[in-house]
Order: C-alpha cells, then sequence, then structure tokens
C-alpha cells in the first residue's frame, strides 16, 4: 500500500492560484495606471486654477504641502469668495459665453434629436422610394455626412452667413452644429427603432390612432433611452465644439470654447486664470459624464451592435 | 433590411378634389413667392432699382417656407402616403440645403481669387488655385501628415481593445473604471490643448517632464523636434479618443455568446489562442466599424493642432484643416483655401469608398 493520498492536487493545479493572483495584479495594475492617466489631468486643471503663477512654474502638485491653494484663478473670473458679490467685467463675459454655448449646444442636439428621430423611425418601418433611392441609400444618404469635414464648409458658409447676417449669431451655429450630428443622430435612432416590434404600433393603429399618433404615443416612449443617448452624444460633441465657433463667431455668440482658446494676454499665459475657465468649461460634461454614463455608452455601443 | 413597409394601415380614405388642389397651390404659391422674393433681391443686388435690402435674409426665410409648405402639401396632397414621407421629409431638406446649397457656392469659390480683405471681391481666376494648390510645399506636407495620424489609429484600436478586454473581465469597481475611462472624451479638446498640451506637458514645469526626467530621459521636449512632436500630438488626440472606440468594442464583447469562450477553455485553448482564433474573428466587425468611425473623426483633427503647435515645429504636426484654418486667418483667403478643402473632400470620399468597398469584399468574399 502506498501513503500516496488518493486524492491530490496536482502540480499545475496547484500553481493554479499564484496564476490566479498574478494575473488580478496585473490586470488591476492596468486598471489604475489608466484611471491615473485619465484623472490626472483634470486634477491638474482644478489644482492649477487655486495656485500662484510662481507655484505653476515650480510645477507643484499636492496642495497644502507643495503649495498654499489661493483663489487666484477664480478671483480672476470674478468668481472667488470675495468677488463674488462685485459686479465684475470678467465675470460678464464668462457667464455670457457660457450661456451661448449651453443655449447653442441644447438647442442643436435638441432639434438633432427631433428630426433624427422622426427619420430614423421612418428609415426603420416604412419603404420610401425617391428617384433610383430606397431605403438603404436614403439612410445611407443621412450618415454618409458624417464624412464630410467641418473644414469644407466652413468658408462657403461663412460666406453664404455674411450675406445673410447669421455671421456670430446663434441661429447660424445652431444650424450647422445640428448638421454636423445629425447623422450620428439617425444612425443611433434608426437602430433603436428597428429593435423595437412593429407589432405594438400595429396595436395602436387597430386602436384608431394614426400613424404619428403611434409614433408619439407608443414608440416614443419606449425609444426615450435611445433619445437621451443620442442627445448626450450630440451634447457631448457640441458643446466642444471649437474649429467651426472661432470662425463664424467673434463676441456675440462666441462659446467657451473659442474664450479659452484666445486667453493669451500680453505677458504669457496666467496659467490660474486659463485653469479655472478651463475648468469651467469642463465641468457640465463632466457631470453629464458621471451622472449619465449609462446613456452615453448606450448611444456608442448602438453603432457596434449594428454595423 | 426589407424595403417593404412594414405597417400597414388601411384607411379608407378618398381626398376630396378640393384638398389636393389646395395642397398644390400651397406649394406652387410658395414657389412662386419664394422666386418673385429672389428676383427682387437679385434686382437690388445687381443695382438696377434700389430697394432697400441690406442682406440676402428675405430669400432666406421665403425659401424656408417653401419648404414647409412642401411638407404641408405633401400631406394634403398624398393623405396617409404624404404622412409617412413627412417622417423623411423635413431631415432630407435640411441636410441638402445645408450642404448642397454651400458645396456648390463652395466649387464656385474654390475657383475664384478672393481675399477677404482686399476691397476688390471676388475674380475669376480659373486655374491658378490649382496650379498653387500642385505647388504649394505646406499642403502637401499637410496631407502626408495625415496618412501619419491616420496610420496611428492602429495603436488607438490596440489599446482601446486590451481596455474593453481588461473592462468585460471579472474585476470589482467596473462602474468606476468605466467613468474615469470615459472622462477624457467629455472634455472640450481646446481646455486638453492648454492644460494638457502646454501646461502638464510643459518644458520646464510640467509634472510629466519631471517625471520623464526622473526616469532618465535628459531632454523631454515633447514638441521641440518633428518627430516627436508628431507622436506627442498623436497621443493627446488618442487620449481623447481612446474611450469613443473602447465603448464600442466593450458594447461589442458583450453582445458575444459566452458559451464559445468557455468551449475554447475547455478544449483546451490557452488565453493566446482563444483570443486570436475566436474572439478576434468574432469581433472583427465590431474593431472595423470603430476604426472606420475613428478614421472619420482623425480626418477632422484640427483644435489640438491649432491651438497647441499651429501646425510646427516646421510644419510636422500639421492637419489639412488646421493649414486651411491659418490659410483664412492670417491671409483671409478664401478662394484657395476653398479649393484646398474642396480637393480634400475629393480624396477623403475616393479614399473611403475604396477602403469600404475592399472592407466589404473582405469580410464577404463570396456575397
Amino acid at each position: 500500500m502506498s501513503t500516496q493520498p488518493i486524492f491530490q492536487d496536482k502540480e499545475s493545479d496547484l500553481g493554479h492560484k499564484a496564476k490566479w493572483w498574478t494575473s488580478r495584479a496585473v490586470i488591476y495594475t492596468i486598471l489604475i495606471f489608466w484611471a491615473i492617466v485619465c484623472i490626472f489631468p483634470i486634477y491638474w486643471t482644478i489644482t492649477t486654477s487655486f495656485k500662484l503663477q510662481a507655484d505653476v512654474m515650480k510645477g507643484s502638485i499636492i496642495p497644502w504641502l507643495e503649495f498654499d491653494p489661493v483663489w487666484n484663478g477664480w478671483r480672476s473670473l470674478g468668481l472667488s469668495p470675495e468677488t463674488i458679490g462685485a459686479s465684475s467685467t470678467a465675470r460678464d463675459q464668462f457667464l455670457g459665453r457660457f450661456t451661448n454655448t449651453a443655449i447653442v449646444a441644447f438647442c442643436s442636439s435638441a432639434l438633432a434629436v427631433f428630426l433624427g428621430s422622426m427619420t430614423g423611425y421612418g428609415l426603420s418601418r416604412f419603404g420610401y422610394r425617391f428617384a433610383w433611392m430606397k431605403n438603404n441609400d436614403i439612410g445611407f444618404f443621412f450618415i454618409s455626412q458624417l464624412i464630410l469635414p467641418p473644414v469644407v464648409l466652413a468658408l462657403p458658409f461663412l460666406i453664404l452667413y455674411k450675406e445673410l447676417a447669421l455671421l456670430d449669431t446663434h441661429l447660424g451655429l445652431i444650424l450647422l452644429y445640428t448638421l454636423s450630428v445629425l447623422p450620428i443622430v439617425i444612425w443611433i435612432m434608426r437602430d433603436q427603432f428597428i429593435a423595437i416590434p412593429p407589432e405594438l404600433e400595429e396595436a395602436a393603429l387597430v386602436d384608431g390612432q394614426g400613424v404619428w399618433g403611434a409614433f408619439v404615443r407608443i414608440i416614443l416612449p419606449i425609444a426615450a433611452p435611445g433619445m437621451v443617448a443620442a442627445f448626450v452624444l450630440a451634447l457631448v460633441l457640441t458643446w466642444n465644439e471649437y474649429f467651426l465657433a472661432s470662425l463664424l463667431t467673434s463676441s456675440s455668440a462666441a462659446t467657451l470654447p473659442a474664450m479659452v482658446a484666445s486667453q493669451i494676454g500680453s505677458q504669457g499665459v496666467a496659467w490660474a486664470n486659463m485653469a479655472a475657465i478651463s475648468f469651467a468649461a469642463i465641468l457640465p460634461l463632466l457631470i453629464i459624464g458621471v451622472l449619465l454614463e449609462r446613456f452615453i455608452i448606450k448611444g456608442m455601443a448602438a453603432g457596434a451592435t449594428k454595423g | 433590411m426589407s424595403t417593404g413597409d412594414l405597417i400597414h394601415v388601411v384607411s379608407g380614405e378618398s381626398l376630396s378634389e378640393r384638398r389636393i388642389r389646395a395642397g398644390r397651390i400651397l406649394i406652387r404659391g410658395s414657389f412662386l413667392v419664394l422666386v418673385v422674393v429672389a428676383l427682387l433681391q437679385i434686382v437690388n443686388a445687381l443695382g438696377l432699382a434700389a430697394l432697400g435690402f441690406t442682406d440676402w435674409q428675405p430669400t432666406a426665410i421665403a425659401y424656408v417656407a417653401w419648404c414647409v409648405a412642401l411638407c404641408v402639401g405633401q400631406v394634403l396632397i398624398r393623405g396617409e402616403t404624404g404622412k409617412r414621407i413627412l417622417f423623411v421629409l423635413p431631415s432630407a431638406l435640411f441636410v441638402v440645403s445645408l450642404t448642397v446649397i454651400p458645396l456648390i457656392l463652395g466649387i464656385a469659390i474654390a475657383f475664384a481669387d478672393w481675399n477677404l480683405s482686399s476691397p476688390t471681391g471676388p475674380k475669376f481666376a480659373g486655374t491658378a488655385n490649382i496650379e498653387r494648390m500642385l505647388s504649394d510645399p505646406f499642403y502637401w506636407n499637410a496631407l502626408g501628415n495625415m496618412v501619419w495620424y491616420c496610420l496611428a489609429i492602429a495603436l488607438e484600436l490596440a489599446v482601446a481593445f486590451g481596455l474593453a478586454l481588461l473592462l468585460n473581465a471579472q474585476i470589482r469597481a467596473r462602474r468606476f473604471f468605466r467613468v474615469a475611462f470615459l472622462l477624457p472624451l467629455m472634455l472640450s479638446p481646446v481646455a486638453v490643448s492648454w492644460m494638457i498640451g502646454r501646461s502638464l506637458l510643459d518644458f520646464r514645469a510640467g509634472p510629466v517632464a519631471d517625471l520623464m526626467r526622473a526616469l532618465g530621459w535628459q531632454d523631454p521636449a515633447f514638441f521641440a523636434s518633428p518627430e516627436l512632436a508628431k507622436i506627442t500630438m498623436s497621443v493627446l488626440d488618442a487620449w481623447i479618443y481612446i474611450p469613443f472606440m473602447m465603448i464600442m468594442l466593450l458594447a461589442g464583447l458583450q453582445g458575444l455568446p459566452g458559451e464559445v469562450i468557455e468551449a475554447a477553455k475547455v478544449d483546451g485553448a490557452t488565453a493566446w489562442q482563444a483570443f486570436r482564433k475566436i474572439l478576434f474573428p468574432l469581433m472583427l466587425p465590431v474593431v472595423l466599424t470603430a476604426f472606420v468611425v475613428r478614421l472619420i473623426f482623425k480626418l477632422k483633427l484640427a483644435d489640438l493642432v491649432i491651438t497647441i503647435t499651429s501646425g510646427g515645429p516646421g510644419g510636422a504636426t500639421d492637419t489639412v484643416t488646421s493649414f486651411i484654418y491659418r490659410e483664412y486667418r492670417d491671409r483671409s483667403n478664401v478662394g484657395y483655401g476653398t479649393l484646398l478643402a474642396m480637393f480634400y473632400l475629393v480624396i477623403i470620399v475616393v479614399g473611403l469608398t475604396l477602403l469600404m468597398r475592399g472592407l466589404n469584399r473582405w469580410m464577404r468574399p463570396y456575397a
């Protein structure tokens, strides 16, 4: 009789546990490293807005230890505790730009979702025929607008808007921004509607509602998460747009990215000020990103599952 | 996707003669108004009669009114079918008006000698702009740079795929990592240019430069030499858009049937074999979609370059868009700039069409 136990762990199985732990360690190291890569620049922006110019030049990182935080950047924006009560032209200018960005981004995203939902629904349900184009061609026509680089439209629009007195107006920017995000919205919404079975409207139609009644009362509520996804994605793209805004606006309709880009004073960059404006410009989207992350992912996933 | 209707409506409606006539009158009437307003404005613009127009807004308003009338008219004339057309017609009119009209105008401008700062206005230039483009080393340099920028997408895809795999693995705090990885996409590229490109990566005071020195790199000047500047710019752009590809790939991974991978493991495949032979082929359509979408965004790359380097050093980081932007900003040269943009559009359309054809054939060789 051998003394060897009948059930024993094989050499390879014993090694398994150690291997498992190493793989865990590697996975989390990479994850944490990349999380730092993503978050540190935002941290740097926030802290820089509380630094004196000398601290910026020293490259200090940790507040209270390496530098004493002061309201340096926010004071020049008129948004620090001491200056918030007093009137400030810098603050008025900043708030004006902020409102412009909000108006333009929200209106163009809403318009794009409005038009895009109708189009996506129509293309997913009815057979159209326009000249030689059928549904797939019409859908491709809309989505292919995505490849149109803004630079191609920029100069003709500059001249067109000059003649139409639309330069430096909200409406001018809203039209162009809607045009630029509409393809993505149609893409997302068409996928949403294809996933909804047409039997649902058929029931509504039997109940005596029209096509539009069924669309508004039955389908839109079901597709609402998809609409939020499309809206948020459009909002991100339009809120951050810089190229067209810098060409087509000058003062009354200028947006935040254009303001951030033009912050160079005569004696170099006032970094704390720049950081404060940058942070205020990205803060709304940071909040949206954290709160509505689910929807953003849903929106972008639409393209992945249906190629 | 089938081309027939998925929903059938049986409506016993018979459209009255008057309703159809009303629809026709509405469309034709509004078109007539548009023509009259446009003619009046042309007369005014040519100086034949002073009618007191200062801009072309009346024509634009008449055009919008005609578009609305066209939509309403469809419902009046065609009834149920018109209501269906109404789903797509507004977007179609919107897109066609805002792309076709400017593109036609753009083609006209492209062949004009037009400097906005000179008082003479546009002159027909014939092929002068084209000749100038053919011998413009900076434009061709920018086009060449675009090739390098686009090649960098392969690396971005690899990183994004890796991150998507990690996020898809059994990990804790998945939501935290997902949100954190998504954040760069939310940031305004202009803010990124300033706070990362010019502050964080600053040669003297930036913490990244300090880190690099600590790691033994003597001279971490990220935008000084042409090659390094191009790489740094690509890395910055990748940092913003990797989340985009990562999310698409993650969605693809989550849509895969889990049993397939399990089966491969049971059959004794190593992790690499399972990835190479099973996971990657299954993911290929998603990877290609992510690649094409990313390519489209990459071809628009401009704001980082405009804000950080203005194309320097020596044009090493220039993109087509940033080059045309400077051509307009510095020299107000509308005609030449538009020609460059139009030529770029032709390259993009031809290139992407060939690419899509090729990919389609590769994916479905027998279809």
